[in-house]
C-alpha cells in the first residue's frame, strides 16, 4: 500500500517539476499532458484508497517514509496516515484539482494577453502555471497525509508559498504582487502561533508524532502551566488556542481573513483550487485531525465557536455589496469557512469535513462559472455590466444555478445537508457562545441566499450586457472549461444525499474523529434522523429552510423586480453601506497600524539606535575621544629627555607602591 | 583508510601555499591564473571531503589529530583536530570558497590573481582556525584571517571602503585583544596553550566572568551580536561580491564556533550565570535588527542585517541550554538548542552566500545596490528571478530549505526555556518573511522599472552554477537534515555533558 500512497503525493510532484524546469522546451501540450496526467493519476488511485476505506478492504495506514532528523531524543519523520479522513481529503482534493487542470487548459489558453510582449516570463507562463498548480497539490497532499506536527507544518507553509506564487502570477499588476506579500504576511501571522503550538506540543509531548501526541492527552488534559508570572493556564486550551490561529490564518478567519478577497487577483482556476476548495480549508482539516485534543478544553472549542460563527455572519453581509463577480464569491467562501469552524466549536467535527466536502465541489464550481463567464466578458468582471448572459452561456448558465442552489442549501442538495446539520449541530450545543453562534448561522443563511442570488440574478437575468461590443462576443466557453464544470455539478448535487448518513451519523469518522460524550451533538440530531429523506424532512420542519427562501426572493425583488429599491436601501442606510463596501475598515487599519507601524518602529531603531547611538555616540564617539587623547597625549611628548625620565621614576614609584601595598 | 593522512594539514596549507604561487604569477596571463585558483579550490574541496566520509561520529573525540611541537620554549604547538562541531564548518568552507572563486570570475578584471589569492589564502587560514587545538595557533589563524578581508575590501571595495576597512579592522581588533589576554591567563593557569586542556581547568567564578567577557569582546564582535554589528552592513556594502560570501558564509561562523569551543567548555558557570545576558542581545537580535532591515533601501545592507536577526538564533540556541538544564519541566531541549544553532549556522553560510550572489548579478550589471533602481527583473532575467525567490523563501525560512531546521529547532528548544522566548523568536517568521519579501516585490515582481531593467541580460552558466548548485545545498539540507545532524550529535552531547557539571 506504501507505494500507492507514495505515488499519491509525487506523481503530481513529478509532473511539476518537469512542467516547472523544463516547460520551456518542451511546449505547452507536453506541459499540460505531464501535469494534467499525474494529478489525474493521483485522483484515481485516492479513489482506489476511498473505496478500499468504503469496502472495508483497507487498513489505517501509519508509517514513516524517512527519518527527517532525530535531536536531543525527538523524533522528526516524514510519514504517512491514511485513515478515513485522509482517504476524504484526497479524493477532494485530487478530484476538484483535476478538473482544474483541465479547465486550466482553456482558461489560460491566451495568457500571453496578461504580459507585456517583450516579458521573458511571460513566454512560458502557460507552463509555469500548470507547474504551480501541481506543486500545490503535492504540497496539499502531504499535508492531508502527514502523520506529524512537523510534516503537517510543512505541507501548510508550502501551500502557502504556491498560494503566494499564484496569486502574484501576473506579477506585472501591481495589486496582484500586493495582495500575494499581503496574502503570505497575514498567514505567517497564523503560522507564527502554528509554530509555537507546535513547541508546546514538543516540549509537553516530547514527541510530534500524532498517534503518540493523542494517545497520551489524555493524562495531560488537566495540566496547569505558568506562562505569566503566577497566573497558571491550562495547557490543552494553550496548544489549541496556538494551533488555531494558524488555522485563523490559513482558512481566514476574523480578523486574520483580510488577506483572502484580495488573493482574488490571481487567475480563476487557483481561486477555486486553492482559495476555495483546498487550502484555506486546511485549518478546518487541522482541527478535526486535533479533535482529541481540542476535546479537552471547553474554552479552546468556544474561541473557535465564536471565531467562526463571527466569520460566517460579517465577512457574509459584506458579499451582498461587492460588484467583482470573484469577490461575492470570495465572501461567500469565507462566510462558508466560518460555518465550517462553528462546526467544529460544537464538536461536531464530522459536520465540519463533510461541509468542507460538499463546498469544495460547489464552490469550486461556482468559481469556475464565475470565470467562465469572465472568459466570455473578456476580463470584464464587474457584474453591474453584465446581465442577460443565460441564453448565451446555457451551460455555465446551469451549472452556476446548480452550485447556488447547492451553496444555499436547497433541499436535498449537498450543501443542504452539510449547512443543516451544522445549525442543528450548534442548536443542540450548550458550550458558551452557542447561543451567539446559533443566531449568526441562522441569520448567515439567509444573507448566504441573498448575495447568492443577487450575483446570480445580475449576471444571468435581465437585460443583457449593456455594453453591445461585450454582447457581440458573449458565447459559451469552450469543451475544456465546460466540461470541470459538469464534472463538479454533480457531486454538487448529489453527493450530500449519498454520503450523509455514513459521514454524519455512521461509522465512517467513528475511530477518526474523537468526540466526548457530553459534547457530541451529531449523535443527537441523529436520534431524530433516519436517512438522507428524513433529513429533508426535518428540514421543513425548522427555520433555516425558510430563511434560506427569503434571501432568494428577496434578492429577486430589490434586484430584479424593483431595482430601485436597492438604491433607495443604499442611500438610507449610507453608512452601513459605507462600512460593509470598506470591509469593516480592517485593511486601512491594518495597513497604518502594522505595515505603517513597523516601518516606523524600523526607521526609528535604525536612525536613533543604530545610527545616532550606537554609531554616532560610541563608535564614532570612541574614535573622537582617542584623538582628544591622542592629542592631549602629542603634548607630553616633548622630546626631552629629562621629562621622560622623570616619567619613567614616578611610574616606577608608582608600582613599588603598589605591589609593597 | 584517510585517518592516518594529515588531511586537516593539506585543507589548510594547499590553499594557501597555492594562493602564493597564484599571486607570483601574476596578472599577465589572467586566464590561466583564473583556472589555477579554481583548480586549487576544486582540490581543497575534494581533500577535505574524507573529513565528512570518514569521519566517525559515534565518538565526541577530537579526529584527525596532527600534533607537533612549534615553538617548544612556550609549549605552543602546532596541534589540529576536528569533531562534529568543526568539521562541517570546514565543509561549508572549502564549498563556498569555489563558488566565491567562480563568482569573480570575470567580474574582477583589476588584479585578478591577487583578488584570486587573497581569497585562497583566507580558505586556508580559515580552516585553520576552524581545526587549531593549540589556542596560540588559533590565535595567529584567528588575526591572519583579517589581512586578506582588510585587503579585499580595501582594494576590491566600494567608494567609501576607507571608512568600512577601518571600523571592520577595529571593532574586530578591540575584541581580539581581549581574548588574547584571556589566553595568556590560561597559559599560566594550566602551563599550555591546549585548549582542551583549557576545558578542564578549574577556575573560580570571577575568574570565569572575566575570561568569558573577554571572549565575548571577541566573538560577539564576530558574530555579530547587538550592540557590537554595526561595522557588518557597513563593510557588506562597500566589499566586492566575494568578499560579502566570505564575510557573511563563514566569518560570522567563527564567532559562534568560539563560543562552543571556547566560551560554554571553559567558562561553563559564567555561561551560565551571563545566560540572560546573550540571550537578551540574541533576542534582540532577531526582533530589533529584523525592523532595522525592513526599512533598507540598499540589499546589501538589508541582507546584512538579516544576516544578523539570523545569527541571533545561532547564539540564542547555544545559550538557552543553560535555561533549559534550570528548567524542572524541560526534560530535554539542550541539544535541541545548540544543535539547531549549528544547523543554523551551516544553512545561513548557504542561504546567505546565494543571496549576496544574487545582489552581485544584479549588481555587476547595473553597478547599483539600490532597491527602487530595479522592478520588475523577472521580465528580463526569469532565470534569475526564480532562483532569488527561491532563496528569499529560504531566507524567510520556508520549510524544504534549510533556513526552516535551524530556526524550527531553536524555537522549540527556547519553548523549553521559557515561552516568551520562543514567542519573540518565532516573530522571525513575520518579520523575516516582511523584510525579504518586500525586497523581492520592489526588485524581482512589479513593471519593468527603467530602461536599464529593461535591457538585462540573464544569468549566463557561470552564475547558473553557482546559483544552482547553492539552491541544491539548500534545498537537500532542508528536506533530509538528519546527515548534518547525525554527525555533530555525539560533540555536542559531550560538551553538554561537560557544560552541565559546574567547575566551582
Amino acid at each position: 500500500m506504501e507505494t500507492i500512497y507514495l505515488l499519491i503525493v509525487l506523481a503530481p510532484l513529478l509532473g511539476a517539476i518537469v512542467a516547472g524546469l523544463f516547460g520551456g522546451r518542451i511546449g505547452r501540450g507536453a506541459s499540460h499532458w505531464v501535469t494534467s496526467s499525474g494529478v489525474g493519476l493521483s485522483a484515481l488511485l485516492s479513489l482506489y484508497v476511498l473505496f478500499g476505506f468504503v469496502t472495508g478492504g483497507l487498513e489505517v495506514f501509519n508509517g514513516a517514509v524517512y527519518t527527517w532528523m532525530v535531536s536531543d531524543g525527538l523524533r522528526m519523520e516524514i510519514g504517512f496516515l491514511v485513515d478515513q479522513l485522509t482517504a476524504v481529503m484526497l479524493v477532494v482534493v485530487t478530484f476538484v484539482s483535476f478538473c482544474v487542470h483541465i479547465y486550466t487548459i482553456g482558461y489560460m489558453a491566451h495568457d500571453e494577453e496578461n504580459w507585456p510582449g517583450e516579458s521573458l516570463a511571460g513566454s512560458n507562463s502557460y507552463q509555469r502555471f500548470f507547474a504551480y498548480i501541481s506543486l500545490f497539490t503535492f504540497s496539499m497532499l502531504m499535508l492531508v497525509m502527514s502523520n506529524n506536527f512537523m510534516q503537517l507544518f510543512f505541507g501548510w507553509e508550502a501551500v502557502g508559498l504556491v498560494s503566494y506564487l499564484l496569486i502574484g502570477f501576473w506579477s506585472v499588476r501591481e495589486t496582484a504582487i500586493f495582495a500575494n506579500l499581503k496574502a503570505f504576511l497575514v498567514n505567517r501571522v497564523g503560522d507564527f502561533g502554528f509554530i509555537l503550538g507546535i513547541g508546546a506540543v514538543a516540549m509537553y509531548f516530547g514527541s510530534i508524532d500524532y498517534a503518540e501526541v493523542f494517545a497520551r492527552a489524555p493524562e495531560l488534559a488537566n495540566t496547569q502551566i505558568n506562562v505569566w508570572g503566577d497566573e497558571s493556564w491550562s495547557l490543552m486550551t494553550l496548544i489549541c488556542v496556538l494551533l488555531f490561529i494558524g488555522a485563523m490564518g490559513k482558512s481566514a478567519q476574523v480578523p486574520l481573513h483580510v488577506w483572502l478577497p484580495d488573493s482574488m487577483e490571481g487567475p480563476t482556476p487557483i481561486s477555486a483550487l486553492i482559495h476555495a476548495a483546498t487550502m484555506v480549508t486546511a485549518g478546518v482539516f487541522m482541527v478535526a485531525r486535533m479533535s482529541p485534543l481540542y476535546e479537552l478544553s471547553e474554552t479552546a472549542l468556544t474561541f473557535v465557536l465564536v471565531i467562526g460563527a463571527t466569520t460566517a455572519l460579517f465577512t457574509g453581509l459584506i458579499g451582498i455589496v461587492q460588484n467583482d463577480i470573484k469577490r461575492v464569491v470570495a465572501y461567500s467562501t469565507l462566510s462558508q469557512l466560518g460555518y465550517m469552524m462553528v462546526a467544529l466549536g460544537v464538536s461536531a467535527y464530522a459536520a465540519g469535513i463533510f461541509h468542507l466536502m460538499t463546498h469544495a465541489f460547489f464552490k469550486a464550481l461556482l468559481f469556475l462559472a464565475a470565470g467562465s463567464v469572465i472568459i466570455g466578458m473578456h476580463h470584464d468582471q464587474d457584474i453591474r455590466n453584465m446581465g442577460g448572459i443565460k441564453k448565451y452561456m446555457p451551460v455555465t448558465y446551469w451549472t452556476s444555478l446548480l452550485g447556488s442552489l447547492a451553496l444555499i442549501g436547497f433541499p436535498g442538495f449537498s450543501g443542504f445537508f452539510s449547512k443543516d446539520a451544522i445549525i442543528e449541530a450548534v442548536h443542540f450545543s450548550t458550550i458558551a457562545g452557542s447561543g451567539y453562534a446559533y443566531f449568526a448561522v441562522l441569520a448567515g443563511v439567509f444573507i448566504t441566499a441573498l448575495y447568492s442570488f443577487r450575483m446570480f440574478f445580475l449576471v444571468f437575468h435581465g437585460t443583457g450586457p449593456r455594453d453591445e461590443h461585450a454582447k457581440a462576443h458573449l458565447h459559451e466557453s469552450p469543451k475544456v472549461v465546460t466540461v470541470p464544470l459538469v464534472l463538479l455539478a454533480i457531486p454538487s448535487v448529489l453527493i450530500g444525499f449519498f454520503t450523509m448518513e455514513g459521514m454524519l451519523f455512521g461509522e465512517w469518522f467513528r475511530d477518526v474523529l474523537f468526540v466526548l460524550p457530553q459534547h457530541d451533538t451529531l449523535a443527537r440530531l441523529g436520534e431524530g434522523v433516519h436517512g438522507p429523506v428524513s433529513m429533508v424532512a426535518h428540514g421543513f420542519a425548522g427555520f433555516a429552510l425558510y430563511f434560506a427562501a427569503a434571501g432568494v426572493f428577496a434578492a429577486w425583488y430589490i434586484y430584479m423586480k424593483r431595482p430601485e429599491i436597492a438604491e433607495r436601501i443604499k442611500s438610507r442606510f449610507g453608512i452601513v453601506h459605507r462600512i460593509l463596501d470598506k470591509k469593516y475598515f480592517f485593511d486601512e487599519l491594518y495597513q497604518a497600524l502594522f505595515a505603517g507601524g513597523s516601518r516606523g518602529i524600523g526607521k526609528l531603531l535604525w536612525s536613533l539606535g543604530d545610527r545616532i547611538l550606537i554609531d554616532g555616540l560610541i563608535i564614532n564617539g570612541s574614535a573622537k575621544a582617542v584623538g582628544v587623547v591622542a592629542g592631549w597625549a602629542r603634548n607630553i611628548q616633548t622630546g626631552m629627555l629629562y621629562h621622560y625620565a622623570i616619567a619613567m621614576i614616578l611610574g616606577l614609584l608608582l608600582l613599588l607602591t603598589w605591589f609593597v601595598i | 583508510m584517510f585517518a592516518d593522512w594529515p588531511i586537516l594539514s593539506l585543507t589548510i596549507w594547499l590553499p594557501i601555499i597555492g594562493g602564493f604561487l597564484v599571486l607570483a604569477s601574476g596578472d599577465k596571463a589572467a586566464g590561466a591564473t583564473r583556472w589555477t585558483a579554481l583548480a586549487i579550490a576544486v582540490l581543497t574541496f575534494i581533500v577535505s571531503l574524507p573529513l565528512y566520509s570518514s569521519f566517525d561520529p559515534s565518538t565526541a573525540q577530537m579526529q584527525f589529530v596532527e600534533r607537533l611541537p612549534w615553538i617548544p620554549l612556550f609549549h605552543i604547538e602546532y596541534y589540529l583536530g576536528v569533531d562534529g562541531i568543526s568539521m562541517p564548518l570546514i565543509i561549508l568552507t572549502t564549498f563556498i570558497t569555489v563558488f566565491v572563486i567562480i563568482a569573480g570570475w570575470e567580474v574582477i578584471q583589476y588584479k585578478p590573481s591577487h583578488y584570486m589569492a587573497a581569497f585562497l589564502i583566507m580558505e586556508g587560514v580559515m580552516v585553520g582556525v576552524f581545526s587549531a587545538l593549540d589556542a596560540m595557533l588559533f590565535y595567529v589563524f584567528w588575526e591572519a584571517m583579517l589581512i586578506p578581508m582588510f585587503l579585499i575590501i580595501g582594494v576590491w571595495g566600494g567608494p567609501n571602503r576607507v571608512y568600512a576597512t577601518i571600523k571592520f579592522f577595529l571593532y574586530t581588533f578591540f575584541g581580539s585583544v581581549f581574548m588574547l589576554v584571556a589566553l595568556i591567563y590560561m597559559y599560566f593557569q594550566s602551563g599550555s596553550f591546549d585548549i582542551l586542556g583549557f576545558h578542564g581547568l578549574k577556575l573560580g567564578l570571577s575568574e570565569q566572568i572575566l575570561i568569558f567577557i573577554a571572549f565575548l569582546m571577541a566573538f560577539a564582535v564576530k558574530v555579530p551580536m547587538w550592540p557590537v554589528h554595526t561595522w557588518l552592513p557597513d563593510a557588506h556594502v562597500e566589499a566586492p561580491t566575494g568578499g560579502s560570501v566570505i564575510l557573511a558564509a563563514i566569518m560570522l561562523k567563527i564567532g559562534g564556533y568560539g563560543f562552543l569551543r571556547f566560551s560554554l567548555p571553559i567558562t561553563p558557570d559564567a555561561s551560565s550565570s551571563l545566560d540572560w545576558l546573550i540571550i537578551t542581545m540574541s533576542l534582540v537580535a532577531v526582533v530589533y535588527i529584523g525592523f532595522v532591515a525592513l526599512v533598507q533601501q540598499d540589499m546589501k545592507k538589508l541582507i546584512a542585517y538579516s544576516s544578523i536577526a539570523h545569527m541571533g538564533f545561532v547564539t540564542l540556541g547555544f545559550f538557552i541550554a543553560f535555561m533549559i538544564l534550570a528548567n524542572p519541566d524541560a526534560t530535554s531541549g539542550a541539544v535541541l538548542g545548540i544543535e539547531g544553532g549549528m544547523v543554523q549556522m551551516v544553512s545561513h553560510g548557504f542561504i546567505s552566500a546565494a543571496m549576496f550572489l544574487c545582489v552581485g548579478v544584479l549588481y555587476d550589471r547595473l553597478h547599483s545596490r539600490e532597491i527602487s533602481d530595479y522592478g520588475g527583473v523577472i521580465h528580463t532575467m526569469p532565470i534569475f528571478g526564480g532562483f532569488m525567490v527561491f532563496f528569499a523563501m529560504a531566507n524567510a525560512g520556508l520549510p524544504g530549505t534549510s533556513g526552516f531546521v535551524g530556526e524550527f529547532m531553536v524555537i522549540l528548544a527556547s519553548f523549553r526555556a521559557d515561552f516568551w522566548f520562543a514567542v519573540l523568536a518565532a516573530t522571525t517568521l513575520i518579520i523575516g518573511a516582511a523584510y525579504t519579501l518586500w525586497m523581492v516585490k520592489r526588485v524581482v515582481f512589479g513593471k519593468v522599472g527603467n530602461e536599464g531593467v529593461a535591457a538585462l541580460q540573464d544569468i549566463n552558466n557561470r552564475e547558473f552554477l553557482v546559483l544552482g548548485s547553492l539552491a541544491l545545498a539548500v534545498l537537500i539540507l532542508g528536506v533530509w537534515p538528519a546527515p548534518l545532524v547525525e554527525v555533530m550529535d555525539v560533540s555536542i552531547e559531550h560538551l553538554l555533558k561537560h557544560i552541565a557539571v559546574s567547575k566551582l
